[in-house]
């Protein structure tokens, strides 16, 4: 006979909390009550949402080395600042009442605000949601294979996206095949992207067949949109290019280019050839999050890159209508922080405040002023604004700050219901 | 269908000295099932991982038939990775869940028809393909998933460790399943695994690496009967081999207190490394529980017996001044193991003598660890 094992909780910052759940049940059979009703994506394994401590925790059943392996290099990833779920910890030596071993569960931290594309489909969007999802996938995509990361099973179900201002940001949820390397060979960059790109189209197929999305949108198209998307990105990123000595402004005007992109440059590789008449550069560390990091360290606001993109562009005209362009900008951003932006923010009243996260509510609220001033043709004060949408439209807005609307019973493993929450 | 062949296929790690898989030869034969196994560390999944096209082949090629693959793209090898994703979808018919990929490549309808009918054939499959995923068994979906491979009709099959995260019941089934749909299909095969068993148990030929090089290649029988060096020796077979390396006086290793006669012709070969010293091996299933006092025959102290009902092994420890010390086996360092007929096991702390069956003992050279052919 097997000696019965011992419950092992691997965890950085362990939370007593985690003794309190059902560890000597089967994650399959977990009591309705212990869960959260979160959309699921399409998983191997057995998956399943519980609370914890007032947040919320993905649960997953998988062999213990895999379960392990998965940790540590979530860890790794959340260190090189790569979106990613934040891994919780992993329990080992979990045995039924009767006695028979049980599979290793990781946890992960469940991301607040974030979605899960079936669930983005099962909503009525703008029709090009598809090509924005895929947007942000690519962006995922082109920083992880920046920082080493080779992923192994790119796909829609192993993303999780986040509204960022009028885009989507990614987050990789499963690193379950992935490794980490220094640097990622041609052939490995190859095989993931045609990885997500079979997987996107079979995933968009999946919905077109269960009638979720409509049978005209051509899934192969999108397919290949991530390809080319990807592509695009990381030849603007990593290639080099040449030019004359007379024409050094390219090196400033790479730069920007990168920069629009998103990107920092960290080092840039410039050679000069022997008789010094042409110049060559190569970006050699691009980091993501220009204008993010911009935002934080003005402001101390820490949001996605879009939203960051959306609040900097409101504080430029914050600085422009109140003439302060010789002024220190730290001073200005700070009072644009809280005479604009916090009050603006705190004006919704707190109920409704789970449906978005403040940076995106913000970014709504300017989209709506816009078309408030557009058709009432005159500058609507903020304070207006937020009046208006907090009325009428943020009420008919879901919460998203966990998705919510299962129902227990379609909780079971073989459910395939994507959840309607109209 | 296809040959494979590693051709002094080399890969350098940027930022390192020596070469994670270092000139590696190996020719596989169309439709076999040839086993990668080794160590952690040892190279067997960067070796496969070259083939795939994910990792760089710094010197030598790689060819697949007679085409030479060595700087070709992953998805343009005519490959599929079996296993690395089986998540099927809900919506799709099980037909469609299988022909998918098909249809993204632009293939015929009535061509993917017929492909998937004769992979449902080979994988039981056929009176489930109109149905969804949802109605199916666990083996059953696992089945699906290989047949989104097998559509494809890739001129080879690699698979890297499919069976790891799997409980050990059911990793036991679906090795006789792959095992068995591959040679079904004929499909040239190449496998990773760490685990010596699994390797036996599937492989047509099985190839050991070790620190990048390949130690041996050959068929399970061949690795087990006939090791090439010491390290192949001890990594097949379950539970390990005993080795030890004990000093020849006239003729004779001393072995514990016994002595084992070394073959003349085998005296003649020894090398200067390997001062005067012989590296012998001996699996718990060579050895005879013999009375005292019979030539050659070597006591063990037993420290402990293992009964598992169809076999036992005593775990012991050679008894002796000398050479105990140097003797290793799968119990660790000092303590052999032998199997012992289960109906009359020996007592804890008793002492048995035990002897090596005529032409089951393994000789190696005691400085390069190479076998001693005899």
């Amino acid at each position: 006979m097997t000696p019965r094992t011992r419950l092992q909780i691997t965890a950085a910052a362990p939370d007593p909390a985690l003794l309190d759940l059902p560890w000597d049940v089967p994650l399959a059979d977990w009591p309705a009550e212990r869960l959260a009703a979160l959309p699921r994506g399409i998983s191997r394994h057995t998956v399943r949402f519980a609370r914890l401590s007032g947040r919320v925790v993905a649960i997953k059943e998988i062999g213990e080395t895999v379960a392990y392996r998965e940790y540590e290099l979530l860890r790794q990833l959340s260190r090189l600042d790569v979106p990613s779920v934040e891994p919780v910890g992993v329990i080992t030596g979990r045995t039924a009442p009767d006695g028979e071993p049980l599979e290793a569960v990781l946890i992960t931290q469940h991301l607040r605000f974030s979605l899960p594309y079936r669930a983005l489909f099962s909503q009525a969007l703008r029709p090009d949601t598809a090509t924005r999802l895929i947007d942000a996938l690519a962006v995922l995509l082109v920083r992880l294979h920046l920082v080493g990361f080779y992923w192994g099973d790119v796909s829609l179900s192993n993303t999780l996206f986040r509204r960022d201002a009028e885009t989507f940001a990614a987050y990789l949820v499963d690193a379950e095949t992935g490794d980490l390397h220094d640097e990622l060979t041609p052939g490995q960059r190859g095989y993931d992207l045609e990885v997500a790109r079979v997987n996107i189209i079979g995933e968009l197929m999946d919905l077109q067949a269960g009638e979720f999305l409509d049978e005209d949108v051509d899934a192969v198209a999108i397919g290949d949109a991530l390809a080319e998307r990807y592509e695009e990105l990381w030849s603007a990123l990593t290639s080099s290019e040449s030019f004359g000595l007379n024409e050094r402004w390219r090196v400033q005007a790479r730069i920007e280019r990168l920069n629009d992109l998103g990107f920092d440059v960290g080092e840039l590789d410039i050679t000069t050839d022997i008789d010094g008449t042409t110049v060559r550069i190569q970006p050699k560390v691009v980091d993501a999050g220009h204008h993010s990091r911009r935002l934080m360290r003005l402001t101390g606001l820490d949001v996605q890159e879009n939203q960051a993109r959306r609040l900097l562009n409101d504080l430029d005209q914050f600085v422009a209508a109140m003439d302060r362009q010789n002024d220190d900008e730290t001073f200005v951003a700070h009072d644009w922080l809280t005479e604009v932006f916090e009050p603006a923010v705190r004006a919704v009243p707190r109920d409704l405040r789970p449906k978005l996260e403040p940076a995106q509510l913000y970014h709504e609220l300017l989209d709506h002023r816009w078309f408030l001033s557009e058709a009432q043709k005159r500058d609507v004060p903020m304070r207006e604004a937020v009046k208006s949408y907090t009325k009428d439209i943020l009420p008919t807005r879901p919460d998203e700050e966990s998705v919510l609307g299962v129902s227990a019973a379609d909780l079971r493993e073989d459910a395939d219901v994507v959840p309607n929450r109209d | 269908m296809a040959t494979v062949t590693f051709d002094k296929a080399t890969r350098v790690y940027p930022g390192t000295e020596r070469p994670a898989v270092d000139a590696l030869d190996l020719h596989i034969e169309d439709g076999e099932f040839l086993v990668l196994v080794g160590p952690s560390g040892c190279g067997k999944s960067t070796s496969l991982r070259m083939l795939a096209g994910l990792e760089d082949v710094n010197a030598g090629r790689i060819l697949i038939g007679d085409r030479d693959v060595t700087d070709v793209q992953p998805k343009d090898r005519d490959i599929a990775m079996v296993f690395q994703n089986y998540a099927l979808y809900p919506h799709m018919t099980v037909a469609d869940n299988m022909g998918f990929a098909l249809k993204i490549a632009g293939t015929p309808k009535a061509e993917i028809r017929t492909r998937v009918e004769e992979a449902a054939k080979i994988l039981d499959l056929t009176q489930y393909l109109d149905r969804k995923p949802k109605a199916l068994s666990g083996g059953q979906r696992q089945r699906v998933a290989m047949g989104r491979a097998i559509v494809r009709q890739p001129r080879v099959f690699l698979m890297d460790e499919p069976l790891s995260n799997l409980d050990a019941k059911l990793r036991v089934q679906t090795r006789t399943q792959i095992a068995s749909l591959q040679r079904r299909l004929g499909v040239t095969t190449v496998y990773v695994t760490h685990d010596q068993t699994e390797a036996l148990t599937m492989g047509d030929r099985i190839a050991v690496l070790k620190d990048g090089l390949l130690q041996q290649v050959g068929t399970p029988r061949d690795m087990y009967d006939t090791p090439a060096n010491v390290f192949v020796a001890g990594f097949i077979g379950s539970p390990a081999m005993n080795i030890g390396t004990f000093p020849i006086t006239e003729g004779v290793a001393k072995v514990g207190s016994a002595g084992i006669a070394v073959p003349r012709d085998v005296l003649g070969t020894l090398a200067a490394d390997d001062n005067n010293s012989i590296t012998i091996g001996f699996r718990p299933e060579a050895l005879d529980v013999v009375p005292q006092g019979t030539p050659d025959s070597i006591p063990v102290s037993v420290n402990i017996v293992e009964e598992l009902g169809s076999d036992a092994f005593v775990y012991g420890s050679l008894v002796g001044e000398a050479g105990a010390a140097d003797v290793h086996s799968g119990a660790g360092d000092a303590q052999v193991i032998v199997r012992v007929d289960p109906r009359q096991v020996p007592a804890k702390g008793e002492t048995i003598h035990v002897r090596i069956r005529t032409g089951e003992q393994h000789l190696f050279h005691a400085g390069s660890g190479e076998r001693i052919a005899h």
